[in-house]
């Protein structure tokens, strides 16, 4: 029977794989580009800019105040006079003027709030951001869809592309290929500019770069302070548990 | 120097006082001044001192999540569960919130990882012999407890991850035969995992279970206090006693003791700070990825995957199939028919029938109480042998069975020789095989069941021989400890 077999062969695999590493593996699914972050002032605040501009219509971030984006170094004016458009003080927190019922008939689904969408995104195909980055970069145009666009990283996808005057159109091309079991399907193969927005995709890129650091950045606010935090602690720890252990060999002399 | 003298005085006076009303001086003497440990602990002696640390620790964070913590399955007006929106709020909004959610969540990670290594010193040291089989058990249940407190825990944050896994572990109970749907209903309060659920499930974690687990703690403690601590040895030092009855590798808990685990606190806590503040979700490990998207019932995710310190047993759950169970059938016959031949006693006997007849007739044979489920036709090795049960219920009696397989240790193991030092190279074959296979099981469950090592080797057959090496380690134990060739202990312990 074949599972005896199987097990045999598990069974010498097993005694030997006591010493590999289980990092390497195959994994299926898509690949994504690897987000080129940074989280200095003027990339976040541009990235806040976008989002305010281009997502907080639909998407809310209900978890961020406003004011946590003194954190990335505008005033509380900066943000009342630039980024608030649906609230009136600076303490409230980022929430959608579109209602819930609306935009379900509209889009199918209500847009997801997106206050740790960058930490949700996160899988082993990479972070949270990766996925965030390929995926702003790979809508084109689907006339099968009721809002004319489709995404290549997240087929049938409810949102339109919102940044399309930036980046400009795109369309796919497709192949057919045997799927392994004799059946032809179609695929995507790449995607093509066919209609230029206001940015080279270059410029484009580095918007969406920026969109999608200030969504990281978004995701855990002051994760940077947390980090620089750490450094200071385990210094703290460190003495400690030197000096424990001195206090321990003291106490341990007379043991013999 | 006469005002020392006063308050010297004084304080004594007090503590008289308390010592007449309450044994303080008797209870400090008993566990920690005059409580006499052998002196030849090694690094796997840190461990029960850390898992008392982290369970403060759970606690002490705890009641700070609760304050600020809302089990509401409801939507706020953005949309977003309550109880998701909570969490996030603490992380944000609460002064020093973010720290103490990451301890908490870290926390529950770092206290399996402390437990596993605090059990595999039993292993290792024999711990769970004669007379520590209380303690063992105890320790059984504080486990139990511990996987119950995370479960029920998970749910809160109220993610992805935490409403599947619910659903998918309160679904096991339906593979009970006659009670199971509705006992399923029961655990949920709801026919899905709803609001009724989250907050019955924040009451157990927040009251139920730890009251629980601290009364076992107490309980591991005393009974440990009881007969003495075991050591890397497997000796008793209650052997030899010097003239005033003290044992003469014994040394006092405190300070010699409570010095060495400050120590081990220390190292512990750089581990527990570089995860919080460099690595707070462990890789996808301690804090899912998925759980960052609130529960939604309507979006089933494609992979649910327990946390990592439930996967050994979730794998074996899974390994579980109807082509699996012949071979399980195959195995419990040969740890009965070993018993029946090695136990000359006749009900030993009848009970070892009892048990491959029951096991045969509860596998292929069920197709009169099974007659709701799904039966199956097996066979092995081309042969058949019958109909049966749909293998999930046998899964759920598997995952819940190799758990409490490890009470059993203290009646299994029949080696002269309580330490692996004087274990023979059988035992540690043995043992290895057991750790490689629990460590692969648990690999294997946090993967999607199609797995396959270096896109080549399958881990379904992997998670099937890891399954039968796991019950093997125990089903064989009582002969192949007999086996082992063992060396001499010596008297005393040795240093070091």
């Amino acid at each position: 029977m074949s599972l005896l077999n199987k097990l045999f062969a598990a069974a010498a695999l097993v005694v030997t794989m006591a010493g590999l590493p289980m990092g390497a593996q195959a994994n299926e699914g898509p690949t994504l580009d690897k987000a080129p972050l940074r989280f200095d002032d003027a990339s976040l605040q541009q990235g806040a800019k976008l989002f305010v501009n281009y997502c907080l219509s639909c998407h809310g971030a209900s978890s961020v105040r406003y004011n946590t984006l003194t954190q990335i170094g505008l005033s509380e004016q900066q943000i009342k006079d630039n980024l608030m458009f649906a609230a009136d003080k600076t303490g409230e927190q980022m929430m959608v003027a579109l209602r819930r019922d609306d935009a379900r008939k509209w889009f199918g689904v209500a847009p997801p709030d997106l206050s740790v969408i960058a930490r949700a995104r996160a899988s082993e195909a990479g972070s949270g951001a990766d996925w965030l980055y390929t995926y702003l970069r790979q809508f084109y145009r689907d006339d099968s869809r009721p809002t004319g666009w489709n995404n290549a990283l997240f087929p049938g996808v409810g949102m339109p592309h919102v940044l399309w005057s930036l980046q400009g159109e795109q369309e796919a091309r497709f192949v057919t290929r045997d799927d392994g079991h004799g059946n032809m399907v179609k695929q995507l193969e790449g995607l093509e500019l066919v209609k230029p927005g206001s940015l080279t995709k270059d410029e484009y890129d580095e918007q969406v770069a920026d969109l999608v650091s200030f969504l990281t950045w978004m995701g855990e606010p002051g994760q940077e302070t947390r980090r620089s935090m750490g450094w200071f602690v385990l210094a703290v720890l460190s003495v400690l548990a030197v000096l424990s252990y001195l206090l321990k060999r003291a106490y341990w002399k007379d043991v013999h | 120097m006469s005002c020392c003298k006063i308050v010297t005085e004084k304080a004594q006076q007090v503590l008289g006082w308390v010592d007449e009303r309450f044994p303080l001086t008797s209870t400090y003497k008993n566990h920690l001044a005059e409580y006499y440990a052998p002196k030849n602990f090694n690094f796997w002696y840190f461990f029960g001192s850390l898992a008392l640390l982290v369970l403060v620790i759970q606690i002490v964070t705890g009641i700070f999540l609760v304050m600020h913590y809302k089990p509401d399955a409801s939507l706020n007006a953005a949309g977003v569960p309550v109880a998701f929106a909570s969490v996030e709020y603490i992380m944000r909004d609460v002064a020093g919130g973010k720290f103490i959610r990451y301890m908490h969540s870290t926390g529950a990670s770092m206290f399996f990882i402390v437990v596993y290594l605090h059990m595999f010193r039993g292993l290792l040291y024999g711990s769970y012999r004669k007379p520590r089989e209380l303690i063992w058990l105890f320790g059984m249940a504080i486990f139990l407890c511990l996987m119950a407190e995370a479960f029920f825990g998970y749910l809160l944050p109220w993610g992805q991850m935490s409403f599947w896994g619910a659903q998918v572990i309160v679904n096991l109970f339906e593979a009970i035969p006659v009670i199971g749907p509705d006992l399923s209903i029961f655990i949920r309060g709801d026919f899905v995992v709803s609001d009724a659920t989250l907050n019955r499930f924040f009451a157990f974690h927040v009251i139920a279970i730890p009251l629980v687990l601290l009364g076992l703690v107490t309980a591991h403690l005393i009974a440990l206090h009881e007969v003495g601590s075991n050591n890397p040895d497997g000796v008793e030092i209650k052997k030899y006693k010097d003239a005033n009855g003290i044992p003469l590798d014994g040394i006092p808990f405190h300070p010699y003791y409570t010095v060495k685990d400050i120590f081990g606190v220390t190292i512990f806590l750089i581990v527990f700070a570089i995860i919080i503040f460099f690595a707070p979700e462990g890789g996808g490990y301690f804090l899912e990825f998925n759980n960052f998207f609130p529960a939604d019932a309507l979006k089933t995710p494609p992979h649910i995957a327990p946390v990592w310190y439930f996967t050994p047993f979730y794998s074996m759950l899974r390994a579980t199939t109807s082509d699996f169970l012949p071979y399980l059938w195959a195995f419990v016959t040969l740890v009965a028919g070993l018993t029946a031949w090695s136990v000359r006693n006749v009900w030993v006997r009848r009970l070892c029938l009892v048990l491959v007849v029951g096991v045969y007739w509860g596998f292929f044979g069920l197709t009169v109480l099974g007659k709701t489920k799904p039966l199956f036709d097996f066979a092995i090795l081309g042969i058949h042998i019958g109909r049966g049960f749909d293998a999930k219920f046998w899964g759920v009696v598997m995952m819940g069975g190799s758990v409490l397989l490890f009470a059993l240790l203290p009646w299994l193991d029949r080696s002269p020789v309580k330490s692996i030092r004087y274990k023979g190279g059988l035992f540690k074959t043995i043992l290895t095989l057991f750790v490689v296979s629990f460590v692969l099981l648990g690999f294997l469950g946090t993967k999607a069941p199609g797995y396959a090592f270096f896109g080549l080797i399958p881990g379904g057959p992997v998670a099937a021989v890891s399954t039968i090496l796991y019950l093997a380690f125990f089903g064989l134990m009582p002969w192949y400890s007999r086996l082992d060739k063992t060396k001499p202990e010596p008297e005393r312990v040795t240093s070091k």
